[in-house]
């Protein structure tokens, strides 16, 4: 389908690419990737009289060390993420989930701000960067901001980006030694998660010393499973006995055609398990 | 596993390799030859409808019904009509002369209900997206942006769209009909003389049997052809030009003629190439109509292209039955009778063949059974929802669901194996030719034979074996194994049959072989392809037939002014009803060119043989190849003067009766209780279809049939919300399978020649379709079935197969220790190596 029609602007730096917003004002949409931008401009859902693309602005791009932080630039590809060794090394959980992001054309050309920024509670970086307790660039007119990814996913499609800024890189603490696992179930391959979890475990003498879980698709936006992650430290591996039967708790899931949110509470649980055991090398 | 580009030059090449090297030499039929169309259908650099550009050539953009149900009140095209470069804006009501209407070539009964179908409405819509109004302009871009300028003013009316709630006739679709029912039609072999009386036979098991009583649901699909409808339409110079991604070039032109009153003589129906239909392409469409009527009312060429959601809201969709049926069996499992009971879904109009579609279930529920007694009712409805009609297997996939999976109920019922219930009942290969209950005569099949070898390339012992010990150990991966030995008939159709069934044309094919001076051959052919690779088919047989070289022989079709007189292409009737005719044409030509030979040859025409493209005459090395013939008529300096020049012969053939190809498909399923999703761990199928052609389009349409069966099991319905409104109105919601939810597929064949066409062909275009549905969800009912589960309603989703676990007891009363434990070994489409692995063809 045909997009309503609007000026295209590609800007190579950064300060370009926020005076252009400023000036676009409620006009402008920025396009980072388009994996979900350009679908909704083609079936008419939205028709800004300005498009943004930041996909010509080298510096958003690119996955780095920074002390004991990895910096991944916004406008990196789901693809890169996930042929990363640097984020396999230190951020396991993420790359498995980039590596799980609908399908192959989709992860060369969708971003892992753009998804993040986009904050579909389906799309499956949320919950890995929440478990991770990642931090959010975020720059604007007035300068930078740092926001704690607990604070960063406000609501459905809404985070604490505001008009005029652009999320620029996303902070995440090392967790070097540390097992990952993304389980995302789905009925087709590419499509979007009905509900998965993101588990992050530290094991010591084959019991969990640490675990981070992050809930995709169970609420408005990616959740954390706290009740879950207290309750498995100091489990064996191979015996998690009921740890995970709380992953559900204080969550509020949709329902639609996969299923309703009785069922999407208890895949929740089931997942869980399945994520930290596979976290957990098990 | 990815592959590299290397990896795919690599494989490019070992195909290559396989290539048959000796052209002309040899046999071609049975040659596993490449598809010669294939190059320019995959790069798509070639004549698809929306890459044709013409002169002058103007955009459309069809403004569409929200609605499900709703009077127009008022249409404001004003500020659309004032939009950039828009050239028109037009209602139904500027063309007061109609545009035709999207005509039913079948009503069933001569009472049918058939509202009027036309192609843009003006007073009241009766599904969403019905066309209420279309402009024209000069880009693609600019049509669309004054498309939704156009104001349309509705009264919503309430809708009806469930078929069963339109059988209560409470709510109609049609107010002015009075009634929701379209047609009952009714077949009962008593009354027929072709078997007993169903009641009797119910009657007198439920005294001393089995009477098992099961209701099952067709749901709506879409058939979701790749690439989306488009037409174009030149009404300048003398004829009017329609180039359209249609299955039925040869059906729209006739039509067009004889609703809007055009001289059949002044339309020109052009298929160029077309990326798929599966049925949905034989309809005569609203967009077809509108966009002739729009370029003949400017004198300018004009192009209309859907977009996806359009595609999934109006292009028409198919299946959507209730189905009730009755089998009444001995206590040893033998049937004694099947009463049928349908409910089907028509939508808002009867289309072409939508009402038919249902009724060509009637010959197939009995399948390939041996029942004394049989009684099949259908009952059509309309609701105020997108048209249904035909869909891969239309008809017989609905029947072949049904009683394949009523037969493994009653297996589970007696108590013995579903594969040792059905050869209780089925007909054995010595009793063929069989004239079954429901009138048909089946010529030849064999089911032991096809049983046996799936059977053995299944594992089914082994995989029996394991079922019972994951049973056993409670393991939360529990396995079923699905079988499914279907019967369809292919071939449409005896044109005498057609007529006893009010059907509104023949069944014949035509066609022509044209034998050029320097050596080439051009056949040409009234069916009409849309990736089932005719041209490569085709030529094969051609090349056989006279003896030319395959790369000689080429293959023209989908032009009504180059293939004048054809039926096109649907119902699997292509190879066994076209390719007969080609067949037919190619021995005419052998005949003609035989007495030019012999005046050549100066010899007596008895005294010749043709044999590898050659004259020969006996015991002489004298003689002369079949084109030098062609060569000497063109120039007819020397020929007998009592004959014409020229060897070209036509030919048309009427089949005699249907074909009937068979075959056993097995399907083993993991069910993981604890989410309730489903993989495929093997599926083998050995299907016999008669004489094969090429194994590769064999094989290739096989496995896509079996994909598109396999998703009504898993992933694929339609659904419309409580307005009307269709909930899956794109890719994101209606879940069609991509090659990577797939496994790689066992296909074998065995063989039992059809005894009614030369070549013992009987079609293979939808055998997988039909048969792969029900095998899916037999497995995953056998999976389930020690907790006392008899059905899951289809698409069998995790959420639904999880809901009746735990409707059924729940699951394991503790969620397992650890990972689940899924056979790994399944082969995937990862690896495209491992496809076709197997076949022994």
């Amino acid at each position: 389908m045909i997009p309503a029609s609007f000026e295209y602007l590609a800007p190579t730096s950064l300060a370009d690419a926020l005076s252009a917003l400023a000036e676009a004002g409620d006009e402008g949409k920025v396009l980072a990737g388009g994996q979900s931008l350009l679908p909704v401009l083609r079936m008419r859902l939205n028709a800004p009289e300005k498009v943004i693309d930041l996909g010509r602005i080298e510096e958003l791009r690119g996955i780095r060390e920074d002390g004991d932080h990895l910096v991944i630039g916004a406008m990196t590809t789901h693809a890169d993420v996930a042929a990363s060794d640097l984020v396999w090394e230190h951020a396991a959980v993420l790359a498995d989930a980039a590596a799980e992001v609908a399908d192959p054309q989709i992860r060369h050309r969708g971003t892992i701000g753009g998804a993040l920024v986009h904050a579909d509670p389906a799309g499956d970086l949320g919950a890995p960067v929440l478990a991770l307790d990642a931090e959010f660039v975020i720059a604007g007119p007035g300068g930078e901001r740092t926001v704690a990814a607990a604070d960063f996913f406000v609501d459905l499609f809404e985070t604490a980006v505001e008009d005029g800024e652009l999320l620029t890189a996303i902070r995440i603490p090392k967790h070097t030694g540390w097992g990952g696992h993304y389980e995302k179930f789905v009925r087709v391959a590419h499509q979007w998660s009905i509900v998965a979890v993101a588990a992050a475990v530290r094991v010591e003498d084959g019991a969990i010393a640490e675990a981070k879980v992050g809930l995709t698709n169970m609420g408005s936006t990616p959740l954390r499973a706290a009740a879950v992650e207290s309750a498995l430290v100091g489990r064996s591996t191979g015996d998690l006995g009921d740890a995970c039967s709380a992953a559900a708790d204080g969550t509020n899931p949709p329902s639609d055609l996969n299923g309703d949110a009785e069922y999407r509470k208890h895949l929740a649980t089931v997942l869980t398990k399945r994520a930290v055991l596979a976290a957990a090398g098990g | 596993m990815s592959v590299s580009p290397d990896a795919l030059v690599e494989i490019a090449e070992e195909v290559q390799d396989q290539q048959p090297e000796d052209s002309g030499s040899g046999r071609e039929i049975g040659n596993r030859r490449l598809r010669k169309e294939d190059q320019r259908l995959i790069t798509g650099r070639t004549k698809w409808t929306d890459n044709i550009v013409l002169p002058g050539m103007v955009h459309l953009a069809m403004v569409r019904s929200p609605f499900a149900h709703a009077r127009i009140t008022g249409i404001d095209t004003s500020a659309a009509a004032e939009a950039p470069n828009v050239i028109g804006v037009y209602t139904a009501a500027d063309f007061p002369e109609g545009l035709g209407v999207c005509a039913n070539a079948w009503p069933i009964t001569p009472d049918q209900v058939t509202p009027d179908h036309l192609p843009m409405v003006g007073e009241r819509v009766a599904c969403a997206g019905e066309i209420v109004a279309v402009v024209a302009a000069r880009s693609a871009a600019e049509a669309r942006d004054a498309a939704e300028l156009v104001d349309v003013d509705y009264d919503e009316l309430p809708a009806v769209l469930d078929g069963m709630e339109a059988l209560k006739d409470e709510v109609l679709a049609h107010p002015d009909k009075g009634t929701n029912k379209s047609a009952f039609w009714k077949l009962d072999s008593a009354e027929a003389g072709t078997g007993g009386n169903v009641d009797e036979a119910v009657a007198a098991a439920r005294e001393d049997g089995i009477v098992i009583e099961r209701e099952y649901r067709q749901q709506r699909l879409v058939p979701a052809f790749m690439e989306p409808r488009s037409t174009v339409v030149d009404p300048t110079g003398e004829q009017v030009t329609m180039w359209t991604s249609t299955q039925v070039p040869h059906i729209l032109r006739f039509l067009i003629a004889a609703t809007t009153g055009m001289p059949e003589s002044k339309v020109r129906v052009i298929a160029p190439d077309v990326g798929g239909g599966f049925g949905g392409k034989l309809q005569t469409t609203p967009e077809e109509f509108i966009t002739l009527a729009v370029a003949r009312r400017l004198g300018k060429p004009a192009k209309y292209t859907e977009t996806r959601s359009e595609s999934l809201l109006s292009a028409h969709h198919g299946r959507d039955q209730y189905q009730k049926l009755t089998l009444s069996a001995t206590k040893d499992g033998t049937v004694t009778g099947l009463k049928v009971d349908l409910v089907a879904n028509l939508g808002a109009y009867v289309a072409i063949v939508g009402g038919g579609v249902p009724v060509l279930g009637a010959w197939m529920f009995n399948a390939i059974y041996k029942f004394p007694a049989y009684q099949f009712n259908c009952q059509t409805v309309l609701t105020n929802t997108t048209w249904v009609d035909a869909y891969r297997g239309a008809g017989r996939p609905e029947a072949t669901y049904a009683i394949e999976r009523i037969m493994d109920e009653l297996a589970a019922e007696v108590g013995v194996d579903p594969l040792e219930i059905r050869e209780r009942n089925w007909i054995k290969h010595e009793e063929f030719p069989f004239t079954s209950v429901a009138g048909m005569v089946y010529d030849s099949g064999n089911y032991e034979a096809a049983t046996a070898r799936a059977k053995e390339l299944f594992g089914y012992d082994e995989l029996r074996a394991e079922q019972k010990a994951r049973r056993e150990s409670g393991d939360p991966v529990q396995l079923g194994i699905g079988v499914s030995t279907f019967t369809e008939m292919c071939g449409l159709a005896p044109s005498r049959v057609l007529g006893q069934l009010s059907y509104g044309a023949g069944g014949w094919e035509s066609a022509s072989i044209r034998m050029l001076p320097t050596g080439k051959v051009e056949v040409i052919t009234g069916t009409s392809p849309h990736g089932q690779g005719h041209e490569t088919a085709w030529s094969q047989i051609v090349a056989d037939r006279l003896g030319v070289p395959f790369e000689d022989v080429e293959v023209l079709h989908g032009d009504t002014q180059v293939a004048y007189k054809g039926l096109d292409t649907y119902g699997s009737r292509s190879l066994v009803v076209g390719g007969e005719a080609v067949v037919r044409a190619a021995d005419k030509v052998i005949e003609k060119a035989k007495a030019f030979a012999a005046h050549l040859l100066e010899a007596n025409a008895d005294d010749l043989e043709f044999s590898g493209g050659r004259y020969a005459v006996k015991g002489t090395d004298k003689g002369i190849g079949i084109t030098e013939v062609a060569l000497a008529t063109f120039a007819s300096h020397n020929y007998p003067e009592d004959l014409e020049p020229g060897i070209d012969a036509d030919a048309t053939y009427d089949p005699v009766n249907f074909s009937f190809p068979h075959g056993t498909h097995l399907c083993a399923m993991e069910v993981d209780t604890e989410t309730g999703a489903s993989r495929m761990r093997r599926y083998v199928c050995v299907d016999d279809i008669g004489h094969i052609i090429n194994p590769l389009i064999v094989e290739g349409q096989i496995h896509g049939g079996l994909v598109q069966g396999i998703a009504q099991a898993l992933w694929e319905e339609a659904v419309f919300d409580d307005n009307g409104t269709l909930v899956t109105g794109s890719f994101v919601d209606y879940t069609l399978p991509t090659a990577a939810d797939t496994i790689s597929f066992v296909t074998e064949n065995t063989t039992s020649p059809s005894t009614t066409n030369t070549l013992g062909t009987k079609g293979v275009g939808e055998a997988g379709t039909i048969a792969s549905t029900p095998a899916v969800v037999n497995a995953i009912v056998d999976a389930l079935r020690d907790r006392g589960i008899n059905d899951i309603q289809m698409p069998c989703t995790p959420h639904r197969v999880w809901s009746a676990i735990q409707g059924a007891g729940g699951a394991m009363a503790t969620p397992a220790e650890g990972q689940p434990h899924f056979h790994e070994d399944a082969p995937t489409n990862a690896d495209p190596g491992t496809t076709g692995e197997g076949s022994a063809q």
